[in-house]
């Protein structure tokens, strides 16, 4: 098939040749200043960092040594030739793991309660007064905002050491990002069902349990479980201010040089978080089928 | 009006079983699972060491504590709390930025429709989970065995971890790139890297421009604890006054990181939307 370009006349045509050219000139030139003022930023937040590249490149052999380090063992032979030996501790990191995940589990918990117990104030549409709403979701960007680490040392001062301040922090922290999701999937509900229930003459506790929850509940699940798949992360470093698990043998072993110890810490947390992640993914498909992986 | 007729609800119960005569397993399953979950959430508190005394006390020292952060006072320090910010802003920008320039090149290797062969991706992909795994605070504190203390070790520490993200993220975006572009550049004699260079990257980089930018907010929030550790930034300084009991001082600071973190937010908005458009991207 032939179709015939028609070409135009050479005057006409340099007018639209530099039109195009200036077109793409602007373009260029609008993409080189945000290229040189990224450049300064970058340069400017590398004398804010005190970044020295002879500093990295001198030590830049530690950081490849320290792996081979943390795979060696106090013999001097490589890791996996004695499992036995490199995983000498494993029936306590075992315990603490399980505490980490506990602490994560617990913290996880209440967090969505309360998540759940404060969406429905939170959310445009079924929220039951103005100023109400605007409060709620002040305290629940201040309760995500603020890093659950922070919350952590300054409970550790008010509880004293141990599990009980990771929970707590990790219980807030999750409130505040579960209760951004949850109000979240309730402003994207239909709202057709709460009127049907309200014209019954229900109250708003009997709209949002009949006519809501049903709409959300899977959503909810959803993202409690992507939650506690992030908290058992989270939890992982709690130890390291003093607030119960895994973290405080990585953060010992770690200041003491126990180097084989690092790395056999280091495998157990990464396996454990993998573990998880599948578990969680594959429970996720059971229960909401397969595309609701968020 | 008209009455409508009686439902026979034997017949109705004969046609549809599931409705009526559900299965005990299946009637079960939910209140087993709720009761299971509450029972571990139980035993949780139990192992944990939950007990109410400790609660109130711990709650009514809180109390006291937020009492004495009000109002929230810098003291003498206010200079040094901003450059330790600055010193945080920088920390989250450039290791960003390291992160996403080493992450590029690799995240290739991670894209099934670049590598069709599994046996290059399965490791590739296994190397980002591995890294991501293992959290921004621990790298923190490899770093600081390789580097010293400081903020070059925490500007490390947010490159090693976001390397991960990074390589996960932009192996996605290549993956879901339309082909036509890469079968035109083909089909008129282009190389594999010619492919890559014009066929993929004009439509993937509007998007890891936004993903970067994302990540930029994100590390602001993980670059003012990093600190903590001893990695540099208002977390240092944060760890310290905390330590020291300094309440107004430790209210001041996560003042400033609040605001930090909003104003920054909002930058990056604006800068994404110009970026990419008006549509959102995660």
């Amino acid at each position: 098939m032939t179709s015939a370009v028609s070409i135009l006349p050479g005057a006409q045509l340099a007018v639209l040749n530099a039109a195009y050219r200036g077109a793409v000139a602007r373009k260029r030139l609008r993409l080189a200043l945000a290229a040189a003022a990224f450049l300064a930023a970058l340069v400017v937040a590398a004398f804010g960092a005190e970044v020295n590249l002879r500093t990295l490149f001198t030590y830049f052999g530690n950081f490849v040594s320290y792996f081979d380090r943390i795979l060696t063992l106090e013999d001097g032979t490589r890791v996996w030739s004695n499992p036995a030996e490199w995983f000498w501790g494993w029936r306590k990191w075992l315990w603490m793991l399980a505490e980490t995940i506990l602490i994560s589990y617990v913290g996880t918990m209440i967090g969505a309660v309360l998540a759940f117990a404060l969406n429905f104030f939170a959310a445009q549409n079924t929220s039951p007064a103005r100023w109400l709403r605007f409060v709620i979701r002040r305290l629940l960007e201040f309760a995500r905002t603020v890093p659950g680490i922070v919350f952590a040392l300054i409970f550790v001062i008010a509880f004293g050491l141990g599990p009980m301040a990771g929970v707590l922090a990790i219980a807030i922290h999750s409130t505040g990002a579960l209760g951004k999701l949850f109000s979240e999937i309730v402003e994207n509900a239909d709202m057709k069902p709460v009127e049907g229930v309200r014209s019954t003459g229900a109250s708003w506790l009997s709209c949002m349990r009949f006519a809501v929850l049903p709409q959300v509940a899977a959503g909810y699940a959803s993202y409690a479980l992507l939650r506690f798949e992030i908290n058992v992360r989270e939890a992982s470093v709690m130890g390291f201010v003093g607030a119960g698990g895994i973290g405080q043998e990585l953060v010992v072993a770690i200041r003491k040089f126990y180097y084989s110890d690092v790395s056999a810490i280091l495998i157990t947390i990464i396996v454990t978080v993998f573990i998880i992640d599948i578990g969680t993914g594959w429970l996720r498909g059971r229960l909401f089928g397969g595309d609701a992986r968020a | 009006m008209s009455q409508l007729p009686k439902p026979d609800r034997e017949q109705l119960r004969a046609k549809y079983p599931d409705v009526f005569d559900r299965p005990a397993g299946t009637r079960l399953a939910t209140p087993a699972m709720i009761v299971a979950a509450f029972a571990v959430f139980v035993f949780g508190l139990v192992d944990l060491d939950f007990s109410p005394a400790k609660l109130f006390a711990g709650l009514s020292q809180l109390g006291w504590i937020t009492l004495m952060m009000i109002p929230p006072d810098p003291g003498s320090s206010l200079p040094a709390y901003l450059s330790a910010l600055g010193e945080t802003l920088s920390i989250a920008l450039l290791g960003t930025t390291i992160a996403a320039v080493l992450a590029l090149p690799v995240s290739l290797l991670a894209a099934r429709n670049v590598i069709p062969s599994g046996w290059l991706r399965f490791p590739v992909r296994r190397a980002f989970d591995s890294i991501r795994g293992v959290d921004t605070l621990i790298w923190a504190l490899v770093w600081i065995n390789v580097v010293g203390l400081g903020p070059f070790a925490g500007v490390l520490a947010i490159a090693a971890a976001d390397f991960g993200a990074f390589g996960k993220l932009f192996s996605e975006a290549i993956e879901a790139a339309d082909k036509k572009q890469v079968e035109g550049i083909r089909a008129s004699g282009g190389n594999a890297l010619h492919e890559i260079r014009f066929g993929l990257m004009p439509q993937v980089l509007p998007v890891i421009a936004g993903q970067v930018l994302y990540f930029i907010e994100s590390n602001t929030r993980s670059a003012t604890i990093i600190g903590i550790v001893g990695a540099g930034g208002i977390g240092l300084q944060l760890a310290e006054q905390i330590r020291v009991l300094e309440w107004q001082k430790v209210s001041f600071l996560i003042l400033m990181i609040l605001v930090a973190v909003a104003a920054i937010d909002w930058i990056s908005g604006k800068l994404r939307f110009a970026i990419i458009g008006q549509r959102a991207l995660a």
